[in-house]
């Protein structure tokens, strides 16, 4: 009865963990959607598509979808002359780095997750360390 | 402001309903009595194209296609689709022209030409002469376009590699540099010798400065003189959200055409032309406010279009197969814009400029609509053909090239 009592709890406890951590990665994407509106949108497009031949899609790219460090480094350090999957893109993208750590971490989070692509989350200490490792350059 | 725009509106949808569009072939809609045929399909990315006396239609293409980056379009049977094609140059570019005996295309960085036998065909594909070599190429708007005059020169543009010539291109809050270094060797339209091999800077003339970047440009025969269409800066509104919204930004700057006398500076980075309030109008990146005017040396466009709209392609035409009415008229085709969003986009269309001595002589009207496939583009992946070149006919056909899906297009009039 006893042993019933505790896994019960257990269970419990580990699913508010699992549902606090869904919370607050669907509350960084919808954070992250308003960052893309006003920062990525006019290139990227609404719909992620890009800009054939002038801005890349952010639609299941090998970019996308892969490493994270490399993804912060795009936003804090901008982007040029650069193949993605094969494709080449005429138009500079510049740096953002006015954006905070939480902005950075919410917008990759919002595009990781939607336009069909499932990756992980961003944190905000992920991008801290990026930037501050920028600075030491 | 928003009365002004309300008014032009007006305007605009007036003359567009004087014309009754009907769907066409490929669902290209056309003023009545024109049909549009599709000449060929699936050529690659067909940027400028020309046409023969005998007919033949050259293409130029932006990408490879089966490791060639010019194509050959014939139709013997003259039942309006070539039935044969060939390709060579291993080189791609977007310029395409023709003047006597000798066909002009360019790379993004050289001009080469071909001698032409008496079939209209190219002698010897494998060896062009290399007439301009060394042009700056920094990707952004590096296309090199070409026209001819009648005294043995070529205009190449060679489009400026950036937005607005702030320090950090495309960067909020990076102020304008100045004078701006880029329109040393860019940011206009230069002159060559047609002849002459392996010109360079030195051997040019600067012909007209402060053009962003120019990709429909033509040699207007009746007055003698260069016409040319730039693309407007971008990015008002995400630069400069403070002065702009995002409506304003999609219709602001407008797309100019401009004609062009020899040393005219048409203004850019310094000011940009405001269609609305009919003014240049200094630039944010140099202390404008989107008020203040500009571009006292600069002159005014031939004719100003709405923003983003992405002129690629300029024809006067001098055909008798369409209406007296289009008789040395303006034709220009226009990619189709990106940067409206999030308003949707516009474009994708074939404009027409009715011209009487060398001087537009009334408002522009759409000429070719629904490449897109699609009404309310959001973007412009979305868009199913982009029209980018033109070209007439020997029979007076007018014909447009789509980068997207290859197609050409041939559009004939057939009367009421």
């Amino acid at each position: 009865m006893v042993k019933l009592f505790v896994v019960a709890v257990l269970c419990f406890i580990s699913l508010t963990t699992m549902g606090q951590k869904r919370t607050e990665l669907q509350s960084s994407i919808a954070r992250g959607k308003a960052v893309f509106e006003n920062t990525c949108l006019a290139c990227h497009q609404a719909d992620a598509s890009g800009v054939p031949n002038l801005a890349p899609p952010l639609i299941k790219t090998s970019f996308v979808l892969g490493d994270k460090t490399k993804l912060i480094n795009i936003i804090l350090n901008g982007l040029k002359d650069v193949e993605i999957d094969g494709e080449r893109y005429d138009n500079p993208m510049p740096a953002f780095d006015y954006l905070t750590d939480n902005e950075v971490a919410d917008v990759l989070t919002y595009v990781r997750n939607n336009f069909n692509n499932k990756a992980g989350g961003v944190k905000a200490d992920e991008v801290a360390i990026v930037r501050k490792s920028k600075k030491k350059e | 402001m928003k009365k002004l725009s309300y008014v032009l509106f007006g305007i605009t949808a007036a003359a567009f309903s004087a014309f009754t569009y009907q769907p066409k072939e490929e669902g290209i809609k056309l003023p009545s009595g024109f049909s549009a045929q599709v000449f060929a399909s699936e050529v690659g990315e067909a940027r400028h194209l020309t046409v023969t006396p005998q007919g033949n239609v050259y293409v130029k293409l932006a990408k490879l296609n089966n490791g060639s980056g010019i194509v050959l379009l014939q139709d013997a049977d003259k039942n309006g689709k070539s039935e044969k094609r060939s390709s060579f140059g291993t080189y791609t570019g977007t310029g395409m022209a023709l003047s006597g005996n000798y066909l002009y295309a360019s790379s993004d960085e050289e001009v080469f030409r071909y001698a032409l036998d008496a079939n209209g065909m190219v002698a010897d594909p494998a060896h062009p002469e290399r007439i301009v070599t060394g042009l700056i190429n920094r990707r952004q708007h590096a296309s090199k376009s070409i026209t001819l005059d009648n005294k043995g020169n070529i205009y190449v543009n060679i489009g400026a590699y950036a937005n607005a010539c702030q320090e950090k291109d495309r960067t909020k809050g990076s102020p304008g540099r100045m004078p701006c270094p880029i329109l040393d060797s860019a940011g206009g339209i230069w002159q060559f010798n047609a002849a002459k091999l392996n010109q360079t800077y030195g051997d040019g003339k600067r012909y007209a400065t402060g053009l962003r970047n120019v990709v429909g440009l033509d040699w207007n025969k009746q007055n003698d003189q260069l016409f040319v269409m730039q693309h407007g800066r971008d990015q008002l509104f995400q630069l400069y959200p403070e002065l702009f919204d995002a409506k304003q930004s999609a219709e602001l700057p407008a797309e100019t055409m401009y004609a062009i006398k020899p040393g005219d500076n048409c203004g850019w980075p310094y000011a940009y032309y405001d269609q609305l309030q009919k003014k240049k109008i200094l630039a944010p990146e140099y202390g404008g406010d989107g008020k203040k005017s500009g571009g006292e040396n600069a002159i005014d466009p031939a004719v100003a279009f709405p923003g983003h709209m992405a002129p690629n392609g300029l024809l006067f035409y001098t055909g008798h197969l369409f209406p007296e009415r289009y008789r040395n008229g303006a034709f220009i085709a226009f990619h189709g814009s990106w940067n409206r969003a999030p308003e949707p986009q516009k474009g994708y269309f074939v404009a027409f400029v009715p011209f009487k001595d060398g001087k537009p002589s009334g408002e522009w009207e759409i000429f070719a609509d629904n490449f897109a496939g699609t009404q309310n583009i959001q973007s412009p992946g979305q868009a199913q053909h982009r029209p980018c070149g033109l070209a007439e006919g020997p029979d007076g056909a007018l014909y447009v090239s789509d980068d997207v899906k290859g197609t050409i297009y041939k559009i004939t009039y057939r009367g009421k």
